[in-house]
């Protein structure tokens, strides 16, 4: 593989930070990223990641921080100083150059003698499985192979740090499986060092080592996608990632570091995430951990129930109007009374937000 | 072939899509009548008078004279057929002029988040009229003006440059009136370029320089061959700052100035038609030289997405 990608072993976000008139869109953002880490940013829209991307690339100015590559300061920068490659949300590829003149115009830009920009534009077609395509424009392109095209230009510069703001949005849901993979599969090829903009929790989990949760600006969470998967740090972040049940609780201590909980009149076993001590606290089912069982402490109704193949997805509602999703191995109707419980271990109990 | 050899004849006939579906396939519909006034309004106002005009210039005043007197007359005069050339080197330098400025200017104010505010002030000479234009800038530019008056108090010049009634006055005054045409036109393409290319083209490693000449220049250059047409007509048919700002007896005697004199000072109506035609030809020619080699470049959308 010809194309190498020029190497650091650190970049560091130092308390970043970006204000758009009285709104601060990051606050006080610090990361370090090493270098091969597959790094996804993750969060709502509005909770500021496409702005941190476009900091790094140098597209916004910060209002306060620094960006570090190795000891080599960047945030002052412009971004065709920095040499990273981006891969935009609509793609940004010039309409009136072929896919070639497309991924060969950073090269052109280097000033690299004319065969090896033909030898690398080719290399970097094959990697993203387009050779047949390059004399066409970017209007007689697919999706899927405008994405590509848009690839091969971020990475044939051979950035240190590849950055990618939600490239699969675009996409239809079986082009996006494919591209993912196809993204994984490239990064893990060239061992670059990728951050990768997403709101898709699934995408974050599937292709990131490192997850960083924003909201409202702010780092909430960091840490591999098992980590936020079972143990989200936050309430919130539990919610964005599919803990569906997020329901208001007093908790109270018990021994063996599981505390109790209520949920109406029931009474369950929970997992303490945050200092919550005993009182107010907010707990967290994933659907697919509350099932029905002979024993479980929750009676409620069955309102709905979807058939998803191997099991049943449904709601519930308690008598006190608490709405529950939960999964059941067999049929459930609706009006059915279910008891439904969880493993202490998969109840995450969280100190109540203030708000 | 008799009728019994086919073989439905009747079902072919009901098979038959009805005229208003087989229109409307083309599209052709009811909504289609909606060109019509349009139409009307085209066909009376500028095919009626140009075919008018036309047939009128081939039948000169004097009954002797042959068909096309009226033409061989204007190209034998240089008093008449040096008019061409004198519209032409005004007309070409000052669009020229107009659409490189524009250019810069536009790429600036599409960054200004009160790009109203500065549209209005620039638009205004637009509705101010050429002739309240010219005179002011016969005040301004004129021995006694503020101009002269100015430089020659620093002592930059020790007697007044001349800047009315002569070439300069009219290419100045056709500056100003035609540049706000010109940059709204402009600004128009350059705000139809979608910001995010340039972005990738500075993360490729593109600085500004080579943003806008491998990005922003050839996606702009079909527009600007359109804007350059339509400012070069307007500016090619020059009258009102021509008389007033210039010197219409040499100089600035324009073709549309001919057509005038021939029409209302010797009310040749025959020969003011056939400069007309000949205006119109001149024009023709350079629009039709501008649009063919636009035909050269990328003319696809602007945008980087997919539509």
């Amino acid at each position: 593989m010809a194309i190498r990608l020029r190497a650091f072993e650190r970049l560091r976000l130092d308390n970043v930070s970006r204000n758009f008139g009285t709104l601060n869109a990051l606050k006080n953002v610090s990361l370090d990223v090493t270098r091969g880490e597959f790094i996804a940013l993750l969060g709502p829209s509005g909770c500021g990641k496409s702005t941190a991307l476009n900091c790094l690339a140098g597209l916004l100015p910060l209002t306060a921080g620094s960006i570090w590559l190795d000891d080599k300061r960047l945030d002052q920068l412009k971004p065709e100083a920095r040499g990273f490659g981006m891969v935009f949300q609509n793609y940004a590829l010039f309409p009136h150059m072929t896919a070639r003149r497309n991924v060969a115009f950073g090269l052109m830009m280097q000033r690299r003698p004319k065969a090896e920009v033909e030898k690398m534009v080719d290399e970097a077609l094959a990697l993203v499985r387009l050779t047949e395509q390059g004399g066409k424009l970017p209007g007689q392109l697919s999706g899927g192979q405008q994405q590509r095209v848009a690839i091969a230009r971020a990475i044939v510069v051979q950035p240190p740090l590849v950055l990618m703001d939600e490239p699969l949005s675009n996409l239809d849901a079986k082009l996006r499986l494919e591209m993912r993979a196809e993204i994984r599969r490239i990064h893990n090829l060239l061992g670059s060092t990728t951050i990768y903009v997403t709101h898709d929790q699934d995408e974050a989990l599937s292709l990131a080592d490192r997850i960083v949760v924003l909201r409202d600006g702010m780092v909430r969470q960091v840490g591999t996608p098992e980590d936020l998967y079972a143990r989200p740090a936050h309430a919130d972040v539990a919610e964005f990632m599919g803990y569906r049940n997020l329901l208001p609780s007093r908790a109270t201590a018990s021994g063996d570091g599981r505390m109790s909980v209520t949920l109406g009149s029931a009474t369950l076993m929970g997992t303490p995430i945050e200092n919550v001590g005993s009182g107010d606290a907010t707990i967290a089912i994933r659907p697919e951990d509350l099932t029905p069982g002979p024993d479980a402490p929750i009676s409620a109704v069955v309102e709905t129930a979807e058939y998803r193949g191997r099991d049943f997805y449904g709601t519930a509602r308690m008598p006190d109007n608490t709405e529950l999703f939960f999964r059941s191995d067999r049929k459930v109707a609706s009006g059915e009374t279910v008891h439904l419980g969880a493993d202490p271990a998969r109840v995450l109990v969280y100190a109540r937000p203030a708000a | 072939m008799t009728n019994q050899s086919l073989p439905m004849p009747h079902s072919s006939l009901n098979d038959r899509v009805p005229l208003r579906l087989r229109l409307a396939q083309r599209g052709i519909d009811g909504v289609t009548l909606l060109v019509v006034p349009a139409a009307l309004f085209i066909l009376l106002l500028f095919v009626y008078p140009f075919l008018y005009g036309l047939l009128l210039s081939v039948r000169p005043k004097a009954e002797t004279a042959g068909r096309f007197a009226n033409y061989v007359r204007f190209f034998s005069d240089p008093f008449l057929y040096d008019t061409i050339l004198t519209t032409l080197k005004l007309a070409l330098p000052v669009t020229i002029i107009n659409v490189l400025m524009s250019i810069p200017v536009a790429l600036r104010v599409r960054l200004l988040t009160r790009q109203r505010l500065l549209t209005t002030i620039l638009v205004l000479p637009v509705t101010l009229g050429a002739v309240l234009v010219a005179e002011g800038l016969l005040n301004y530019l004129g021995p006694q003006g503020w101009l002269n008056r100015t430089l020659m108090t620093f002592g930059l010049i020790s007697s007044p440059i001349r800047l009315v009634h002569n070439y300069w006055g009219v290419f100045i005054a056709l500056i100003i009136h035609s540049f706000p045409f010109t940059f709204l036109l402009t600004l128009s393409y350059v705000t139809g370029i979608d910001p995010s290319l340039e972005h990738a083209a500075s993360t490729l490693g593109a600085g500004p320089r080579a943003r806008f000449r491998y990005i922003l220049l050839p996606l702009l250059l079909p527009g600007l061959a359109i804007t350059f047409c339509l400012s070069f007509v307007q500016d090619f048919a020059v009258f009102p700052s021509a008389v007033l700002l210039g010197a219409p007896a040499g100089p600035t005697r324009v073709i549309s100035l001919a057509a005038y004199q021939a029409a209302f000072e010797e009310y040749d109506y025959s020969m003011a038609s056939a400069v007309a035609m000949i205006m119109g030809f001149v024009q023709l020619v350079i629009v039709v030289a501008v649009l063919t080699s636009r035909g050269l470049f990328y003319r696809g959308p602007a945008g980087g997405a997919k539509g």
